[in-house]
């Protein structure tokens, strides 16, 4: 299997089941039913295929594995490359895993456009795979911006009432980031002249140039993670999107950013990362109080967990440039499990709103009585979200903030209070929807979660657990490329510091 | 292979009547959850003679749990003598309350549930006890946490129930956050949260000192300091007790078993389990004893005047613990966890005796409403007394043992807090006679006070209710006397081993206090129930004369020193307050206002402008024109001189 190319094929076979669904004729509801089946059948066999990336994958290596080189614009030194290390593995297999989950949890939920809604579901997917994938700068941006297209098409016909706002917010907000990110890009060829990944991580940038190179892609990481202050197309997205759509928004989308920061900003800029870590650290300090307090008045359910969302994004970033392997490992493990968790926590509102058509807090109340599937399950999830020990959500909090803690003690200490407000909204939100007594009239015949919806979430609820009992199987894989990440960063502050000693 | 079982039978009971409930019944995830920890607890006594008598102390790791970096965590089951004190506390009171569950919740809708709670707690709480790690402390911590969540919104149809678990959760978060932080400063120091490692190199680091939060100071004071808020939120002490009183929303079974017998002693175990760091830090366990020494006066003054059977309890409760944490201030944690064994029995008898009476009262929790019964719930009542007289220390019950061990021990230990917390104990033991005199005489003894209609029902429990009270009276009976040798007698030391380290030598300087000091805490105790006869019995006028004579005291007791008042105002409404204004005001105003929005608007407006120019009059562009032209002939002239 090794000499396959297993990258390609799981980031093009998405794109090979939408040309199927294209060819498919006939009556609206037939085309619908076998529309949703091929998607089903092909998302699935993604994931399968990526579960060959893992069995490859030498976890032992820092490289990246399972390389692919072909030649795509010849004359330039952009080619179509692609290979995973410890730290994009994961992320793969975050998408290939939730894409069949999302397409399972659209059934009842969009009757209209259905051949439609698939095939923008399988391009998203293929665009977000090869955007982890890659390694040349190019075909990275190329993916990365891609990604935009489906989703803001998934968002401004799928959506709700606003959605046309939304999706405007949401596209321009990003490409803007994005746009200095592609200067930024090609001042990097300029100067180096290549738009190999690994060799532009090996390259040294002059100290002036960092800076303007970090702002630049920062600019564009920090609108996708998304960071304070410029978060706020996240909860108008989230809440118009439909159920799916969120669902990859909060559980890959925003990962691309944090990725990002580790792919491109701390390897490839690590003396302007140093010089920045203040400005990361406050911003997501902030991020994680302002949005949580933020969180705690919402009076609806998609923009309440949106929020939460950002919350959770900013322990990430505080991971991310803590600099200490336990706060790469825990940035990387708080994506991973803040993908699964808040994936399923937007599916948990997915199936109240699919029965009730609506998002509102106060339009609910005493679900516990009717729905005790859905209650468990519920729960289950909430408690992931606010870090129980046992679950996922626990293992990248708990080492994003013991990293940090060895770096800066305040930063810890304001970060950790994100554990008391995160309890606060969750179970506020909690008990407003599930306890209580059931008395609305609407809600009294409300049926509890179908064998359907329970397959959608007993995948999602086993992971949960194992990524919080037993993490090692998704550390350990990080362990080689997030040393060596660390150890390049203190090289060159070493080296530059080393410098300017010498120099004086 | 009991190692194993002990802690994890619970855990395969409650997933069993959680998920298979609907098809094995009631009955059937009564009698699941109830053999399993029957087996539980037989594996425990099997333990606790191999470990705590034989000395064959034991660390099992089962699987590895996290590797990052230098972190490496297994989780891992540890024996030692505290650990299985601990078991059979836990292990023995669940039990019990298990088998009382099955009585005292029979009329209730969702059995199955209640069950499978009660059992998760019990595994929570069985691995927060062996664990060989400061993070699997933590999982246990929490875990326990969330099953108290649960338990106390278990009616949660109560809007009051619901409120009362997030409160319950909430505040333990903060207790957590404390928690959280001192184990990241653990780490930090000792480059490990495993306690063999720990508590190995703690003595070298004894006079380390670190920068924390912009403060230089001496590192193993500041983590104690931090672990220690996660104690206190947990146990309830003086500042984060605003839980445990609401927590009483729960059914009674529960309120027995995690909110006096065990999870609250949670915080006790922990400090008592780091001792080897506590000894390090004279700052630290001062601190410890100060704020243990004014939750045992504080809660007790609270209990003189609540009218609910469960909450003046509930505040009892509160003040043991406060005993508990002075004793180990004093570095009497052998003492500490004798109370704690004790205390485990006694208030889980008196609990669950209350339980009894609200049963038999129909639902009415009020002592206001209640009186006259004891001819009626003859079992009971004498279950009752025998809880009160070992909660108020009369010799020869459980609480006499271990309650003047403690006090004998602040006296000793000569320092000025151990004397502040010496008293402060004496007046609390007074007052804590005198509540428990007040609930019994106003609950059993003079005239009914409920209407008829309750009192035609008043009837004593079934079986299966008393019999496990008589467990734990026996408990409450016997627990001191034969405990007190091993615990803090002649054999303690080798009772205890490396379980627990005190440097300071406490126990054994307590032996030699003078006699007046040991006498003391039984003097007033018969004080204490002296002065609720003459006030409840004879003289019943007094208490509302006082009441109304001291009206502004009473209200400020009744109202149990106003904290939730000021939790309220300090923090709830203002985190919702600040919420909404950042909400608007930040995202809304600010950032959208200026941001996205704020720039589609210029755009659009700019746009508008400039489209008022192309007009499409031939003589708006031909002046225009005439302008442009005026304007560079004018620039020519003067830039070509």
């Amino acid at each position: 299997m090794t000499d396959w190319p297993l990258l390609s094929l799981t980031t093009f076979l998405p794109l090979v089941g939408a040309l199927f669904i294209l060819a498919i004729r006939g009556e609206a509801q037939v085309v619908a039913r076998n529309a949703r089946n091929v998607a089903l059948l092909t998302s699935l066999a993604t994931f399968v295929v990526s579960l060959f990336i893992l069995a490859n994958f030498d976890g032992a290596s820092a490289e990246f594995q399972l390389k692919e080189t072909a030649v795509w614009l010849p004359g330039t030194a952009i080619s179509y490359s692609m290979g995973v290390d410890g730290i994009s593995l994961w992320f793969v297999l975050l998408s290939t895993f939730l894409t069949p989950i999302c397409i399972l949890s659209t059934i009842g939920a969009v009757e209209k456009r259905v051949k439609e809604y698939m095939v923008a579901f399988l391009v998203l997917e293929t665009l977000m795979v090869g955007m982890f994938c890659a390694t040349d700068m190019v075909l990275f941006y190329v993916f990365f911006e891609g990604v935009l297209i489906p989703m803001f098409i998934i968002i401004g016909v799928w959506g709700g009432q606003r959605r046309v706002y939304a999706a405007f917010k949401f596209f321009l907000y990003t490409l803007a980031g994005s746009v200095l990110m592609l200067v930024a890009m090609l001042a990097m060829y300029y100067q180096a002249h290549t738009t190999d990944i690994p060799t532009l991580m090996a390259h040294t940038f002059p100290q002036s140039m960092q800076l303007w190179l970090w702002l630049a892609f920062f600019a564009s990481f920090a609108v996708k993670v998304p960071m304070w202050p410029v978060h706020t197309w996240l909860p108008d997205a989230h809440v118009e999107a439909p159920t799916a759509g969120s669902v990859i928004l909060a559980g890959v989308l925003l990962k691309m950013g944090g990725y990002g920061l580790l792919r491109f900003s701390v390897p490839m800029f690590p003396l302007a990362s140093e010089f920045f870590t203040p400005l990361v650290f406050t911003l997501s300090i902030v991020a994680v109080v302002y949005t949580s307090l933020v969180a705690l008045v919402q009076e609806d359910m998609k923009k309440l967990i949106a929020y939460s969302s950002v919350a959770h994004m900013g322990y990430v970033t505080i991971g991310t440039f803590a600099m200490t392997t336990q706060g790469v490992e825990g940035a990387i493990y708080q994506m991973l499990s803040h993908g699964v968790v808040s994936g399923a926590l937007f599916l948990c509102v997915g199936v109240v709103y699919d029965r009730m058509h609506t998002r509102e807090i106060a339009r609910y109340g005493g679900l516990a009585t009717r729905m005790p599937k859905y209650a468990l399950v519920f729960m289950f999830m909430t408690m992931a979200s606010v870090g129980l020990p046992g679950t996922g959500g626990f293992v990248g909090e708990f080492l994003v903030l013991l990293g940090v803690f060895q770096m800066n003690t305040w930063v810890a200490l304001f970060a950790a209070s994100g554990m008391v407000l995160g309890a606060c909204y969750a179970l506020y939100l909690y008990r407003r929807v599930m306890f209580g007594k059931l008395t609305r009239e609407d809600l009294k015949d409300i049926l509890d979660m179908s064998p359907r919806e329970v397959a959608m979430f007993v995948p999602l609820i086993v992971v949960v657990i194992w990524m919080g009992v037993y993490p090692n199987t998704f550390l350990e894989p990080m362990h080689a490329s997030v040393a060596k990440l660390i150890d390049n960063f203190e090289l060159a502050k070493a080296a530059a510091h080393g410098v300017s000693v010498a120099a004086r | 292979m009991q190692f194993v079982a002990a802690v994890f039978l619970p855990l395969l009971g409650s997933i069993v009547a959680g998920f298979f409930g609907r098809f094995i019944g009631d009955r059937g995830a009564q009698l699941v959850t109830c053999t399993l920890l029957g087996i539980s607890a037989a594996c425990s006594a099997l333990i606790f003679k191999d470990v705590a008598i034989d000395g064959n102390a034991v660390t099992i790791t089962l699987l590895h749990w996290i590797q990052s970096g230098s972190l490496d965590v297994s989780w891992a089951l540890k024996f030692d003598t505290l650990t299985a004190v601990m078991l059979i506390v836990v292990t023995w009171v669940s039990f019990m309350v298990h088998v009382y569950s099955v009585g005292y919740m029979s009329h209730d809708p969702a059995i199955p549930r209640f069950m499978s709670y009660l059992s998760l707690f019990t595994f929570a709480m069985l691995m927060l006890v062996t664990a060989d790690n400061l993070i699997q402390l933590f999982f246990g911590w929490e875990g326990v946490g969330l099953a108290s969540y649960l338990l106390i919104g278990f009616w949660f149809e109560k809007p009051s129930a619901s409120a009362a678990a997030i409160k319950a959760f909430v505040v333990n978060r903060v207790g957590d956050f404390g928690f959280a932080l001192g184990i990241f400063g653990v780490f930090f120091l000792f480059d490990s949260v495993s306690f063999d490692a720990i508590f190995a190199a703690a003595p070298d680091k004894a006079a380390a000192t670190v920068t924390f939060f912009g403060l230089e100071a001496n590192a193993i004071t500041i983590c104690c300091l931090l672990l220690f808020v996660g104690a206190m939120g947990k146990s309830a002490q003086l500042g984060l007790h605003t839980w445990l009183p609401d927590a009483m929303e729960g059914p009674t079974p529960v309120s027995a078993l995690i909110h006096a017998a065990t999870m609250v002693t949670a915080g006790v175990f922990m400090v008592a389990r780091m001792s080897p760091l506590f000894e390090y830090s004279d700052t630290a366990l001062t601190v410890v004893t100060l704020v243990g020494a004014a939750t045992a006066f504080f809660a007790a003054t609270v209990g003189c005047v609540q009218n609910d059977i469960k909450r003046v309890i509930a505040y009892s409760t509160c003040s043991q613990l406060g005993y508990m944490f002075f004793a180990i201030g004093v570095s009497a944690y052998q003492a500490a966890v004798f109370h704690l064994m004790t205390h485990a029995f006694f208030k889980a008898l008196l609990f669950l005796g209350a339980g009894s009476v609200i049963h038999a009262m129909s639902d009415e929790q009020d002592i206001r409403r209640m009186g006259g019964i004891w001819k009626h719930v003859k079992v009971t009542w004498v279950l009752m007394w025998i809880g009160s007289l070992a909660l108020a220390g009369i010799p020869f019950f459980a609480g006499y043992y271990s309650k003047d061990m403690i006090l004998e021990a602040a006296f000793a230990s000569h320092s000025l807090v151990g004397q502040l917390a010496y008293w402060m104990g004496i007046g609390a033991a007074f007052l804590t006679a005198f509540y428990s005199w007040r609930l019994l005489i106003l609950t059993f003894h003079g005239k009914p006070r409920a209407d008829e209609h309750v009192m035609a029902h008043v009837h004593e429990s079934p079986a299966v209710m008393i019999l496990p009270l008589f467990v734990l009276a026996a408990g409450a009976v016997f627990g001191g006397w034969l405990g007190y040798d091993m615990f803090v007698g002649h054999a303690q030391e080798h009772f205890w081993r490396d379980a627990i380290k005190d440097l300071h030598q406490t126990i054994e300087h307590a032996h030699h206090v003078e006699e007046w000091v040991a006498l003391a805490p039984t003097v007033v105790g018969v004080a204490g129930i002296f002065l609720a006869y003459v006030l409840y019995m004879f003289v019943p006028s007094i208490p509302g004369a006082l009441a109304n004579t001291f009206n502004g005291l009473y209200r400020f007791l009744l109202n149990k020193w106003y904290f939730d008042e000021l939790y309220d105002f300090l923090f709830v409404r203002p985190a919702f307050r600040i919420g909404r204004g950042l909400w608007q005001g930040g995202d809304g105003a600010l950032i959208d206002g200026v941001g996205p929005d704020g720039v589609a608007a210029a755009t659009g407006v700019i746009a508008r402008k400039v489209g008022k120019f192309q007009s499409g009059y031939l003589y708006h562009y031909a002046f225009a024109m005439l302008i442009g032209v005026a304007v560079f002939v004018t620039w020519y002239m003067f830039n070509a001189r």
